[in-house]
């Protein structure tokens, strides 16, 4: 009897959103026009731009060097704008697995993977990851062995985080194209590691 | 970004350095689980202007040197269950930073 149907008032970040929006248009800040370009962008970035960077370090070991030295130029290298972003390369070896999470928000590196998914949000894996990250990657279905040492990141402050994968083995003769297509968005926040 | 608008860095790669155990109000970018902790330093990321004092709308200069911390994960969980070189890094700016 109570029942309102499909309608939802809007929520206090929604009302917030857009209350803001229309007072930057109404101040002449930004146009309707340049809110809706943005975000358009926003959507199309996808984490493909992260696994060409991946798979360029995999097939020039001196551009992986370049990478892990300044993860900025490096991009920048590649004809990816990444504007305001300090990326920190970190590297996955068979002594060492790195994670990333935000304990604080949901900093990510945007600009190289999209926007990111639900659970790199959510209050569980926010907190869990830095307090058992060996049982979180088990529920993403990794099992990292003891002997590995993991190393999970906090991306509290200005650096944002990617993990270089390790490259796969028996893909020697892959093109840079075909490796790329290896490389999924959880590989490089380090949830999962590339399969061929 | 002009040197006398930057905080001398006073640790390096390799410091041990503890996070300290304060709790001010406002937008502070040092997360509770770390405080009190003491870590070694992995390096020296820049100087960026204090969030503490952006959020506060002022410029948040001078620039304070912000560091990539490592902690062990024994360290930081008493009860922590997986391998004993585990290890969790957080950003930590020096400000929030003392020798142990």
């Amino acid at each position: 009897m109570n029942d309102p149907g499909p309608y939802r008032p809007l929520t206090y970040f929604q009302l917030m959103e857009i209350s803001l929006r229309e007072l930057l248009v109404e101040k002449g800040v930004v146009t309707e026009e340049e809110v809706a370009e943005e975000v358009e962008a926003m959507r199309k970035r996808g984490y493909e731009r992260g696994a060409r960077v991946v798979a360029r370090a995999w097939v020039d070991p001196e551009y992986k060097q370049r990478l892990l030295a300044n993860g900025t130029n490096a991009c920048e290298e590649l004809g990816l704008e990444i504007p305001a972003l300090k990326l920190l390369v970190v590297e996955n070896t068979p002594e060492v697995h790195n994670a990333i999470v935000c304990t604080l928000c949901s900093c990510y590196p945007r600009m190289l993977l999209g926007i990111p998914p639900e659970w790199y949000k959510s209050r569980n894996y926010r907190s869990r990851m830095v307090r058992e990250p060996r049982a979180v990657l088990a529920e993403f279905g990794l099992e990292i062995a003891e002997r590995v040492t993991i190393r999970v990141h906090d991306s509290t402050a200005d650096m944002r985080y990617l993990v270089l994968p390790m490259r796969p083995p028996a893909t020697e003769s892959w093109s840079e194209e075909r490796l790329a297509s290896l490389v999924t968005r959880d590989c490089m926040i380090g949830v999962a590691v590339p399969k061929t | 970004m002009k040197s006398k608008s930057v905080v001398k860095a006073r640790f390096g790669p390799g410091d041990a350095v503890r996070v300290l155990d304060a709790y001010p109000l406002g937008h502070v970018r040092t997360p509770f689980y770390i405080r009190g902790k003491t870590g070694t330093v992995e390096r020296l990321c820049g100087a960026f202007p204090n969030p503490e004092e952006l959020a506060q709308m002022r410029d948040g200069l001078p620039a304070q040197p912000l560091y990539r911390v490592r902690f062990r994960q024994q360290d930081v969980w008493p009860d922590y269950r997986g391998s004993s070189q585990d290890v969790v890094e957080v950003e930590i700016y020096q400000h929030w930073l003392e020798k142990p």
